[in-house]
């Protein structure tokens, strides 16, 4: 009688095979999503180092250097890979669009949340999820036979430049800025709200001095990640910037960013290269940069954890 | 005798009601009065008829079992219920119409303050609290400031605990602290009457008394009206106290009447413990 018991006790039930089943397919999957990332980021920086220890080129130099020329060699005999102008396109296209697209996009978050939330759950939030959607090459394409020609007709020059880069980010970050705000402004509790409302403050003192200080670092991570969106954006902005490897002197003027150099470079080069490992440095600097956008969030993330 | 008011189909029960009007037993003269006062949230009528009056510098309690309307119709007073539910009729404050909607609801709000259940300091500090309506209002005078932050909070009845730490976060305060901060900072803007919306259900019995001692005390100067769960602490606190029961203020009286000899049968069912 209770060696039967015992038996059953001990013998593994169905129900207890498939739970050991399922958390053995649910760990493979994570250990091939991290084995996966690990791979990139040790593919990236042993290729993107591969120019400063096979090829002797100086980091500072790779880093400063303004100009940008991998079949030449310098002066010194080494490669002319200074890598500033792009370095300098990436992040005045980045700051430049997220400068731009903040107000429109608190604003429209603020008509969302606070002002009309049912118009804004109606209309604006399946306008913004479909521009998420939109591929980038459509963006790139409006910006080309629409912006480029207009701010060659508003500000001069060839209307390739870091000012139609910036108008197509623009567009393109709106988004992603708008509806991650719209998730901060709701995160703030109701009773601030009533709280503010209840001492006489009006709707536009209480969204300013309450709800917009409470969402302060929801907001952050908004801008942030727009800017890691628009830094790491390369099709579209390739489209309209001019890819001309120089150190931008205005903003109509022809530049271009790490990932154009990447996008109109990397077809052309053989692997293995003199030529190839100078863009896989660029990759890498994006990765470094992405990282760091990455940190940055996490950062303000746990900022705002704690005053909550 | 045990009676649940949503199976009952004696109408009488229904329509016997007992409202007394304070200024008759009292020189206090009416500072707040309904009439047909009706609240609806889409097509569900919440409220049906709250004719009340309330007397100056004295405590109201409302009570009566959840889903009772209670706390909407408090909410409807200082006009906190726009944009949630429809509230028709009239809100008498001081004889002017405050339920029309050419009303400054900013303006009125300043003059009926409203304190809620969950303790609802800002993320700023203590001070900061207290100065929040002021400064909306242009006040920025620091001598001025720091006067009425005092007195605010020494009103409050909780100077004493904080003095020393004014610009410390108001969220690192017990909930009790909290409470207490948020009624000094509702009487910061010198309201006329203060709208307390269960203000004691998230707090401890030690905090809770001395809750209840503030409010006591701030009587003199302000006219309360208190949402309680809490029926002894109606008991307690209030002068007055009006029961509630599924959208109607069916008894209104001295709160000693009510507790010992309340003139409704669901009235007395509800303080002798039979519902609710």
């Amino acid at each position: 009688m209770n060696s039967k018991l015992q038996k059953q006790l001990l013998k593994r039930s169905k129900a207890a095979k498939i739970e050991r089943l399922g958390k053995g397919v649910s760990f493979l999957a994570l250990m091939l999503i991290v084995l996966t990332v690990f791979a990139i980021i040790i593919f990236v920086t042993s290729k993107g180092l591969s120019t400063f220890f096979s090829n002797h080129v100086n980091v500072i130099d790779f880093l400063t250097g303004k100009n940008w020329n991998p079949n030449v060699t310098n002066a010194k005999g080494q490669p002319e890979v200074g890598a500033l102008p792009m370095i300098t396109g990436s992040f005045v296209v980045t700051i430049l669009s997220a400068l731009l697209a903040t107000p429109f996009a608190i604003g429209t978050a603020i008509f969302m949340t606070e002002i009309s939330p049912q118009r804004g759950a109606r209309i604006l939030q399946p306008v913004t999820e479909l521009l998420v959607g939109i591929p980038s090459v459509v963006y790139g394409f409006i910006g080309l036979t629409v912006v480029v020609p207009a701010v060659r007709a508003v500000f001069g020059g060839s209307g390739f430049g870091i000012l139609s880069g910036t108008f197509v980010l623009f567009v393109m970050i709106l988004p992603t800025v708008t509806s991650m705000s719209v998730d901060a402004l709701h995160s703030v509790p109701r009773y601030y709200r009533e709280a503010a409302l209840a001492l006489g403050a009006t709707q536009w003192q209480t969204i300013y001095k309450v709800v917009l200080r409470a969402a302060t670092p929801g907001m952050l991570t908004a801008i942030v990640f727009g800017m890691a969106r628009a830094f790491g954006e390369a099709l579209a902005v390739q489209m309209v910037i001019g890819n001309a490897a120089l150190l931008p002197t205005s903003l109509v003027s022809p530049a271009s960013t790490l990932t154009s150099v990447l996008t109109t470079g990397i077809g052309n080069t053989v692997m293995g290269s003199m030529q190839n490992n100078a863009l896989w440095s660029l990759a890498l600097v994006l990765l470094i940069m992405s990282l760091i956008f990455n940190l940055i969030i996490r950062l303000i993330g746990r900022r705002g954890a704690i005053t909550k | 005798m045990l009676i649940n008011p949503a199976s009952t189909h004696q109408d009488d029960l229904w329509l016997e009601r007992h409202i007394v009007d304070p200024s008759q037993d009292n020189r206090q003269p009416i500072i707040l009065e309904t009439k047909q006062l009706h609240v609806y949230y889409g097509d569900n009528e919440a409220i049906y008829e709250g004719d009340l009056k309330f007397a100056e510098h004295q405590i109201s309690a409302l009570i009566g079992p959840s889903g009772s309307g209670k706390s909407t119709f408090l909410r409807s007073l200082n006009r906190m219920n726009d944009g949630v539910a429809r509230v028709a009729g009239q809100i008498l404050y001081r004889g002017v119409d405050i339920n029309r909607p050419e009303i400054d609801v900013y303006e009125m709000r300043r003059r009926i303050g409203m304190v809620f259940q969950r303790p609802n300091p800002f993320s700023k500090s203590i001070y900061d609290n207290i100065t929040f309506a002021l400064k909306r209002r242009g006040v920025t005078d620091k001598k001025t400031l720091d006067e009425v932050v005092e007195t605010s909070l020494k009103q409050a009845a909780i100077w004493d605990e904080v003095k020393d730490q004014l610009n410390k976060s108001a969220l690192a305060l017990s909930g009790g602290q909290q409470q207490r901060l948020c009624i000094a900072r509702a009487i910061a803007v010198k309201p006329d009457i203060l709208l307390l919306d269960e203000p004691a259900s998230a707090l401890d019995p030690v905090s809770t008394g001395k809750l209840e001692e503030t409010l006591t005390a701030l009587k003199s100067n302000y006219t309360i009206i208190i949402v309680t769960h809490n029926m002894q602490q109606a008991a307690r606190i209030s002068d007055y106290t009006a029961f509630f029961n599924m959208g109607r203020a069916l008894e209104y009286d001295k709160t000693s009447q009510i507790f010992t000899s309340p003139k409704v049968q669901l009235t007395n069912n509800y303080v002798a413990g039979d519902f609710g």
